[in-house]
């Protein structure tokens, strides 16, 4: 993964609630054994109709929307089911930012992984920014914060764990790795108590 | 001590390294569950990185997503929905050859659903941290297991390290009495559930089912209740094991025999939540107020009574939701015209589901408009089944009875719902297009499904049935 300390982007626009991972990414597409190519079936029943046509009312599909990394959506963001799929679709669309006043659990922790950062704001601020989606915002990582074009700072909730990831560029599986002897001590003091048990 | 929650409990005994301000808890694992179409990216990150699992005895896995519920062909060939499909399976009996772990694959008898054949084999236990890249997982808490989906990283680090790095989520007790009304169950119950806290109203929470009608549930009307705690956002579902649990369990292949069950039982018993012990947050639901419930919208917190009427939406996504479905505001989901009816998946694909349905169906036909699958939820229960007719039964009211697998609720092997058709299904998902492009998704237990499969409409169950449920009280 590589590092994430600023980004500096104009936002599409999602407004619904409760957008969940089959839309985000249908389950059709979940046939595959890698992790590329996804983005082009981001959103798939929103951005083409029946006859696989692209819809040009859907936000992705617009030009003016090209290149654009920060997504704004409704609450309740990424509902639905574990499929890290749904992060890795985002990621391959461009986008490095999901602001929403709720974002599920699963889905959270999945972005995280991915690079894609989570960022929960109070309701009116979030319904605010999707008014004005041509605002150039810029997301500091390191105080966890996000500054519009006219001066106005919101700080949202980052894991301080997750946030020196997301600087480093590193990702949790060194982590795990480096306690193996706290893992092999706690195996065998559970085999002790199970077998003093039984 | 300080009383304990049961989440308390099984969080505290498989805490490796304690979460600080600066790190999440290294949590262990017991169980891991894989299945074909969220881990093939994991054993390739594995391999990338020169790893191989840690404890291959604490894996289990097994295909449901993509495979078939039409049997082979002559030839043995069994009729992949695409050549992807196929080539996941595939990588899946690969990845597992490769690492020695135990799969239960196409053919073997105890292969199906990864969260119907878990405890099934008795490889689910009281106690237990159970993960798999699956959000139904919280299926498995019906055992008093701490038990919640992960996404394919997270599959990497359980092979690698058979660990988690977790926050503790908080808790919510949900608890339930009274007696249940005629022709209302666990999915009725769970509906409800959901449609009180909202589609959300769990999230960050693990979930502890509690009161008395809780504990007068058997084993798959908890799994029921259990597996759809995800749709209320909750991280997982939980039920404290007693003697229904130790009975189900005495009768699985892989729990403890003899002298070391007693022993199992003892340890299972202390997982429970101590009087006193404190939840963050706690709902009570009287059972008098569970009526049969079905969806009215495009997410599972729009359960309603199935003769209520459709709330007026007071914002944009609940009208898109109407809109998508179909429905004004003031009907009744009761009275719609029905297409397809589903009856299988994790939440709804166990023995007594397919017992509710038979019930329905025994002397009665589908209606002609509609079209009916019955897919049990493994082999295994494929077999009871049909030891006790209920295929000749789903045959004869001219349903179809399939092979087993996760089949239409996510419509990932070929068996869809057309676009604009209208199901009732027991699964456990109603977003659009879900059951395929275009679908629309009314849930509901096997009962209201089987019910609405004979009339061809939504039908009030516990009306249509109350001379036939009089009868068997």
């Amino acid at each position: 993964m590589t590092a994430f300390t600023q980004l500096e982007s104009a936002c599409v626009v999602l407004p619904n609630e409760n957008i969940d991972t089959d839309q985000i990414i249908p389950a059709r597409f979940l046939s595959t054994t890698t992790r590329k190519g996804l983005g082009e079936h981001a959103f798939s029943d929103w951005r083409r109709d029946a006859s696989g046509q692209p819809r040009a009312e859907f936000p992705f599909n617009q030009p003016h929307n090209a290149g654009r990394s920060i997504l704004i959506a409704g609450r309740n963001f990424g509902c639905g089911s574990s499929r890290e799929h749904a992060p890795w679709a985002l990621t391959d669309l461009g986008l490095r930012a999901v602001i929403s006043s709720q974002i599920a659990d699963i889905f959270r922790n999945n972005a995280l992984k991915n690079g894609l950062l989570p960022i929960v704001l109070d309701e009116t601020v979030v319904q605010d920014l999707m008014q004005r989606p041509d605002d150039v915002l810029r997301i500091d990582v390191a105080s966890n914060s996000l500054h519009t074009p006219d001066g106005r700072c919101f700080h949202f909730p980052l894991d301080a764990f997750a946030r020196t990831c997301l600087l480093e560029g590193v990702d949790e599986m060194g982590y795990l790795l480096a306690r193996g002897d706290a893992i092999t001590a706690f195996e065998h003091r559970r085999e002790q108590e199970l077998a003093h048990a039984g | 001590m300080k009383p304990r929650t049961l989440f308390d409990k099984i969080w505290d005994a498989h805490v490796v390294v304690p979460e600080t301000d600066a790190a999440p808890a290294v949590l262990y694992i017991d169980l891991h569950l894989l299945h074909e179409v969220t881990t093939p990216q994991a054993f390739t990150e594995l391999a990338t990185r020169g790893l191989s699992p840690r404890r291959v005895d604490r894996c289990i896995a097994t295909m449901d997503h993509s495979t078939p519920t039409l049997p082979a062909d002559a030839s043995g060939k069994l009729p992949y929905a695409s050549a992807a499909s196929e080539q996941q399976v595939d990588a899946l009996r690969e990845n597992c050859a490769k690492h020695g772990i135990e799969l239960f694959d196409m053919g073997d008898a105890r292969r199906g659903i990864v969260h119907v054949i878990a405890p099934e084999q008795g490889l689910t236990q009281p106690g237990m941290t159970i993960v798999c890249g699956d959000s139904h997982t919280s299926t498995h808490g019906a055992f008093g297991a701490l038990a919640f989906g992960i996404g394919t990283s997270e599959v990497g680090h359980v092979l690698a390290t058979q660990c988690l790095l977790q926050r503790k989520a908080k808790t919510l007790a949900i608890e339930i009495n009274g007696p249940l009304r005629p022709g209302v169950g666990a999915k009725d119950i769970i509906l409800h559930v959901i449609g009180v806290i909202g589609v959300n109203g769990g999230t960050g929470h693990v979930i502890e089912y509690r009161g008395s009608t809780i504990r007068a549930l058997d084993m798959d009307a908890r799994m029921t209740i259990c597996n759809m705690s995800i749709e209320a956002g909750a991280r997982a579902g939980m039920i404290a094991p007693d003697e229904v649990t130790f009975a189900y369990l005495a009768n699985t292949p892989r729990a403890p025999k003899g002298a070391a069950f007693e022993h199992a039982k003892a340890r299972w018993s202390q997982f429970c939540t101590d009087d006193g012990a404190a939840f963050d947050r706690e709902v009570k639901i009287d059972a008098a107020d569970i009526r049969p419930t079905l969806t009215w919208g495009t997410h599972p917190g729009t359960a309603i009574a199935v003769d209520a009427p459709i709330p007026t939406p007071t914002d944009d996504s609940a009208r898109k939701g109407l809109a998508y479905m179909g429905f004004a505001p003031a009907e009744t989901v009761a009275g719609r015209e029905v297409d397809v009816v589903f009856v299988g998946s994790c939440t709804n694909g166990r023995l007594t589901d397919m017992r509710d349905v038979a019930m329905v169906l025994q002397g009665r036909r589908v209606h002609p408009r509609v079209r009916m699958l019955v897919v049990p939820g493994s082999e295994q229960v494929k077999r009871e089944a049909e030891a006790e007719g209920i295929d000749r039964i789903v045959r004869a009211a001219g349903a179809e009875w399939r092979e087993p697998g996760c089949s239409m609720c996510i419509a990932m092997n070929g068996d869809i719902v057309a676009a604009g058709q209208t199901a009732v299904s027991t699964s456990n998902r109603n977003f659009e297009g879900r059951q395929g492009p275009g679908s629309r998704t009314l849930l509901a237990s096997p009962l209201s499904a089987a019910v609405a499969a004979v009339t061809g409409y939504v039908t009030d169950p516990g009306v249509f049935l109350s001379d036939r449920i009089a009868e068997t009280i």
